[in-house]
């Protein structure tokens, strides 16, 4: 196809490149639309388009009246099983908007008068002179100010533009404190504890802090569960109250700060399945516990397959084998999951002996 | 103390404005005209033509639903609280009543259940965020595809493709607000996205969250960008946008009468303004038949947010897609080395990948300009076919999007099609790579195919439908001419020009510097254009014409077309009572 | 007359079933009155079980050995793969929710044995149950005390949803999905839809942890504390679809299909619709084009 290239030349106005091989025809005759030259389906248009602006009318009626009629809050009236409130001012306002839209456009399609008409095109540049014009007011100007001749005036300036620029970026430092070592602790370390958690735990008269369910708070014995059983669990911490104020220790956006990082889940199986030294060491009887923060981008797992001990993230699919210290058995996280050396405490109730021995969540740059 | 001001003209020019007793509307648009020129303004734009085909207002659904999106997000602003303080729910609400929850999402649900139309509202403006996002790609589909983007429009593009950026970036601040389950499950997610920032990762994601994930500042940070600063830099692209479009006016399809130099169709005034009028009330309306039909985002059953909690089917909103599919297929690579932590796994697919693909839209007008040379203007528009390359070059973008929602999606399709969800990862991981080129291959083909066709239709007229038989017994069908008009159109194209190397060598002989860049240039110009089918020359379209005139002949004095002609029937082509096909 | 057009066979399993064993205890109470009538449930009952567990382990040998072994041991293949788990020590609960619910007896095993039609009758069920249980001590088929939602104030059920929805999202929803829709799990696995489905078997499968699923005993998630998942679950199904159609109930992906689908599809043809060139005439207007068009625009065409 390359040999009979015609000669293209690289114009300024397109279409002088362009050689037809056939003639441009020129834009057809206009043709009339019924509408145009019958009076009856001229007439008929128009009742279709005020009947349609009419409708909208009735939509909008309609609106009003559903927004009286149907109650929403408490006792929701409904329509079939569905919101009573929202179908209706919904389909109300659609007949309105929708009769609107039909009217407007049937009414341009079919009454408006429909020549096409034609507009010249100018090339989108300006015109050489104007160029020319432009470069020498711009020359004038660089030279009236001198700007060339200053290069002291010009380079302040630009220094001082340069540090103002700085400024900004220099004022977004209070956005937030800096990491420190916070993503390396959790709230299992008692040492993180503030000095309220403190004086609820010198009440206690215990070493250890508990594994708690979930939701209620509750403390577990190994007897309480079945073999195949999976706990979603937190730090006893976080559902303790102050004894004096009766106010929860931790509350709010503290409380969600430290479930994003302590949250675990227990899961108890055969301990001859456990393959890991590590994961049946620090087990107690079969029970095994994992952070819950998944070491992809930080999703909480807790789809557990009861026959494999596998646990599969919602998010990303990364599955961990909670038998094997957490190993990485497929998907897109890097890390196994961080194991929490259980045992038991004075009282006979699950406890975490330490803190987790990694960061756990979503890999960053200082881990390590 | 006053003046008496009856005698003191009120323009400077040669005679009062107010000369004559105007009427009340008349009155009303001289006082304005004789403050902001109205009459001029009213002269130039009011007529302002443009062309009408459908896919030149795919663009205006994106407009129309971000007007909604203003309607209806102004409306949440009323009763939306940006807040992340906590206390117990107390509202209509029963299942999550004494539950604790932020305000923001608490003020979420007083919207949805105790604000008439508040549901409504808030679920029009779900949808019509969706259908935004969605007409943005659909119109710059269009754009890419019909090479409308090329000279001058090129700044247009880039607008454009700032404008789809921005808005995903909205549409997720948005989605984000109502602090739920699903929701914080997202941020989460762009945490882990933040921290594997290299050295500076944990900064920013405690710089972006006020402290420690998630903090009590990100819902109010992200409200204010979600209804100030991306809405602002939204209106002012899109002014910017609209303001190019008119200056530059539209480009057109090519036909009898429609050239390079004008532009043909319906004044602004009156039918496209009722037609794009219209058009907001139609997509207005069904935004709101889909608020009042279908459930988007139903924040109540996801619960408040709780970074222990998650749900099955934890995914972001389509435009997400992309990036959850890329997250999820990518494999498990990390490095640690010297006391340091690079997640390839997170960094590739949720930083490097989309800006690639983001910089590939973007620089696309560009690098098709560098390899063709082309430094025309164009109005007229490409018929797909024309730009086979480029057109396969967006199927395989679309398959790309499309390979990575479903990625996106794969616990949904595991669970639908009873597939193994490991088996659909496994098999992704493998088809971004594969079916691409694939469909980038076939839609290319099939591109040249077509403009063969197209070539044959110029040449030996379209297929009638008619068999014929010969008196041999051999059966053909019968041809006939096009109509003039549409044999224009098809001819209304440019030749494409392959890019070819002059010389190696400089004037003197010598290897010249950027031939290396060159001969990049030469191949890609030849990968581009080298296989597409040409119009035929007039040359060539007179011997066809030529031809029948000369079968013609022989088939004078028989009463029957001569062997070898019986089909073409070119002398039919004047004779007025053979229907000629309209297109 | 219904009971006299039964089948034997019917009829006589039927005579051991619980409900008849209920019979007998009243007949015998009528019949022999006295102490010894009120000493005679429980041998009959005891009787009954022994029976009822016989039965049982027919059923067991023709439906169910064939996997799990004839004393229910389980089986596995020559090449090592588990064909049907043992079932010692699974409970009443187990069985009454596999074959209730139509998992069991299961065509082939697979990564997941899907729900069919129910095969057993309820009495064959309660039989094969009995027999199951008496292989080694397991959890029993709840109560209906222990799921029923019935003659509780309003007060105390919008509490128990309350607390029920938070352990719901807590321990269900990862895999359940938000709404009961189901999710996927590794390997072809999946979560099923909990939506509807009776409270008992919601309770039975929290308790024995069918197929792949984690158990929650007793001691896990107290009788309680399920109720409350229970009543949730039952709320989620009597409320009204606030905002419309659930699209399935299964998050942004099919919202964003139906946005394409429904959406961008129907403004697409809508946008059709106004660039459609209406239908033409061939009759002629006696004044023709020129005059309508403005000087002015004729002024550019040229």
């Amino acid at each position: 196809m390359t040999d009979n290239l015609p000669e293209t030349t690289h114009d300024d106005h397109a279409g002088v490149a362009m050689q037809e091989p056939i003639p441009d025809p020129g834009l057809p005759a206009h043709e009339w639309r019924p509408t145009d030259v019958d009076p009856k389906a001229e007439k008929r248009a128009e009742r279709q388009v005020a009947g349609l602006f009419v409708l909208a009318i009735v939509g909008a009626i309609g609106f009003i009246v559903s927004y009286i009629a149907f109650h929403v809050g408490d006792n929701p009236d409904t329509i079939g099983n569905l919101g009573a409130s929202n179908v209706a001012l919904g389909v109300c306002l659609a007949v309105t908007l929708l009769a609107m839209g039909a009217g407007m456009i049937q009414w341009a399609r079919k009454l408006m008068a429909d020549h096409e008409i034609v507009e010249m095109r100018h090339p989108a540049s300006s015109s050489q002179e104007d160029r020319e014009a432009a470069v020498s007011i711009l020359q004038t100007g660089l030279e009236e100010s001198g700007l060339g001749r200053r290069p002291l005036v010009r380079n302040t300036l630009l220094a001082a533009g340069g540090i103002l620029g700085l400024l900004p970026v220099i004022m977004l430092r209070d956005l937030g404190p800096l990491p420190g070592d916070k993503l390396d602790h959790t709230i299992w370390d008692l040492d993180t504890w503030n000095a309220e958690m403190k004086a609820w735990w010198a009440t206690q008269n215990r070493t250890l802090q508990r594994v708690v369910r979930d939701v209620v708070g509750t403390p577990i014995k190994v007897t309480d569960l079945e073999i195949g059983d999976l706990v979603n669990a937190e730090p006893e911490v976080l559902f303790q109250t102050n004894p004096d104020t009766q106010a929860p220790l931790v509350e709010g956006t503290d409380l969600l700060v430290d479930k994003s990082k302590a949250a675990v889940i227990l899961h108890r199986m055969l301990p001859s399945d456990i393959v890991s030294s590590q994961t049946l060491n620090w087990s107690v009887d079969g029970i095994v516990c994992y952070s819950k923060i998944c070491t992809h981008v930080g999703c909480p797992i807790s789809l557990n397959e009861r026959t494999t001990h596998h646990l599969l993230c919602p998010c990303h699919q990364s599955t961990f084998d909670l038998a094997d210290s957490g190993r990485v058995l497929f998907g897109p996280a890097a890390r196994a999951l961080p194991q929490l050396e259980l045992t038991v405490d004075e009282e006979g109730y699950l406890a975490a002996r330490r803190d987790f021995t990694q960061p756990v969540g979503p890999s960053f740059w200082e881990r390590g | 103390m006053s003046l008496d001001t009856s005698k003191i003209a009120d323009t400077n020019k040669d005679r009062p404005a107010t000369a004559k007793k105007p009427n009340r509307a008349g009155a009303v648009a001289g006082w304005a005209d004789d403050r902001l020129k109205l009459g001029t303004l009213t002269k130039v734009f009011a007529r302002k033509v443009f062309p009408d085909h459908w896919s030149f207002m795919l663009g205006e659904i994106a407009l129309w639903s971000f007007v909604v999106l203003l309607l209806t997000g102004t409306f949440l602003t009323l009763w939306f609280t940006p807040s992340m303080s906590e206390s117990a729910y107390e509202g209509s609400y029963t299942q999550l009543r004494g539950v604790p929850m932020s305000d923001a999402y608490a003020s979420t649900l007083h919207i949805s259940f105790d604000v008439r139309g508040g549901l409504l509202m808030r679920q029009m403006h779900h949808w019509s965020a969706m259908l935004f996002i969605a007409a943005m790609f659909v119109h710059m589909m269009r754009t890419f595809v019909t090479g409308a983007f090329r000279k001058p429009r090129e700044l247009n593009w880039v607008i454009g493709s700032v404008l789809l950026l921005l808005g995903i970036l909205e549409g997720f601040a948005g989605y984000s607000l109502p602090d739920d389950l699903l929701s914080g499950t997202g941020l989460r997610i762009a945490d882990g996205l933040v921290k594997a920032t290299p050295v500076v990762g944990t900064y920013m994601s405690f710089f972006l969250f006020g402290g420690e994930f998630p903090g009590d500042v990100i819902i109010p940070r992200l409200y204010i960008i979600h209804v100030l600063l991306i809405p602002g830099l939204l209106l002012a692209l899109i002014g910017a946008h609209m303001l190019l479009l008119v200056f530059h006016k539209h480009t057109q399809w090519a036909g009898p009468g429609r050239t390079e130099q004008n532009v043909v169709g319906y004044p602004m005034l009156p039918v496209y303004a009722a037609k794009a009028g219209g058009f907001f009330f139609m997509v207005f309306g069904v935004t709101a038949l889909m608020g009042a039909l279908l459930s988007i985002n139903p924040i109540w059953k996801y619960g408040p947010y709780d970074p222990s909690k998650v749900t099955a089917g934890s995914q972001p909103d389509w435009y997400m897609g992309i990036a959850e599919g890329l997250l999820r297929i990518m494999p498990n690579w990390e490095t640690h080395i010297w006391g340091i932590t690079i997640s390839w796994n997170v960094m590739i697919p949720g930083q490097i990948i989309p800006f690639v693909l983001f910089g590939m839209i973007i620089g696309w007008p560009f690098l098709e300009q560098w390899v063709t040379g082309d430094k025309r203007e164009h109005h007229l528009l490409q018929r797909p076919r024309n730009a086979p390359t480029r057109t396969a070059f967006l199927a395989a973008m679309v398959t790309v999007y499309g390979l990575l929602w479903a990625a996106g999606g794969n616990d949904i399709l595991a669970t639908h099609f009873h597939w193994s969800l490991n088996s659909i990862t496994y098999f992704m991981r493998v088809a971004i790579f594969v079916i691409p080129p694939i469909v980038f291959y076939v839609t290319r083909r099939w591109c040249i195919g077509l403009q063969r066709q197209d070539n044959d239709r110029l040449l030996h007229g379209y297929e009638t439908g008619i068999i014929m038989r010969s008196a041999e017994g051999g059966y053909t069908e019968r041809h006939l001419p096009i109509s003039e008009a549409s044999a224009y159109t098809l001819t209304a194209r440019n030749r494409d020009e392959i890019h070819q190397i002059e010389s190696d060598v400089d004037e003197n002989g010598v290897a010249a510097p950027d031939t290396r860049v060159a001969r990049i240039r030469a191949k890609l110009s030849r990968g581009m254009f080298a296989d597409n089918v040409q119009k035929p020359t007039a040359e060539e379209l007179e011997e066809a014409r030529h031809h029948a005139e000369h079968e013609h002949e022989l088939e004078t004095g028989l009463d029957h077309p001569a062997a070898g002609h019986e089909f073409d029937d070119h002398q039919l082509r004047d004779a007025g009572d053979v229907p000629l096909r309209q297109h | 007359m219904r009971l006299l057009n039964r089948p034997l066979g019917r009829l006589s399993r039927h005579r051991r079933g619980p409900v008849a064993g209920l019979l007998v205890v009243v007949l015998g109470l009528l019949l022999t009155g006295g102490l010894y009538a009120a000493l005679s449930p429980a041998s009959a009952q005891t009787d009954n079980s022994a029976k009822l567990i016989k039965q049982g382990h027919q059923l067991f040998l023709v439906g169910c050995s064939f996997c799990h072994g004839t004393n229910g041991q389980g089986v596995k293949t020559l090449d090592g793969n588990q064909l049907g788990p043992s079932l010692v020590g699974v409970g009443a609960a187990a069985v009454d929710f596999q074959v209730g619910t139509g998992r069991m007896p299961a065509v082939q095993p697979g990564p997941q044995i899907p729900q069919k039609e129910v095969t057993y009758t309820p009495d064959e069920i309660s039989a094969l149950a009995a027999y199951v249980a008496s292989l080694g001590p397991g959890p029993a088929i709840p109560n209906p005390s222990d799921y029923s939602l019935n003659g509780l104030s309003d007060q105390q059920l919008q509490e128990m949803i309350a607390k029920g929805g938070q352990i719901f999202l807590t321990n269900c929803t990862a895999c359940h999905n938000f709404e009961g829709s189901g999710g996927a799990m590794p390997k072809g696995g999946f979560a099923p839809k909990i939506r509807g489905v009776d409270p008992k078997y919601i309770f039975e499968a929290m308790l024995t942890g069918p197929q792949a699923m984690d158990t929650f005993s007793n001691g896990n998630l107290s009788v309680d504390e399920k109720r409350d998942i229970v009543a949730y679950l039952q709320s989620l199904q009597d409320n009204p679809d606030y905002g419309g159609f659930g699209m399935g109930g299964i998050g942004p992906v099919s919202e964003g299909l139906f946005a394409w689908i429904v959406g961008i599809g129907s403004l697409v043809g809508v946008a059709i619709w106004i660039a459609a060139h209406t239908a033409r005439s061939t009759t002629r207007k006696d004044s023709e084009v020129e005059d309508t068009q403005h000087e002015w625009e004729k002024a550019e065409h040229r």
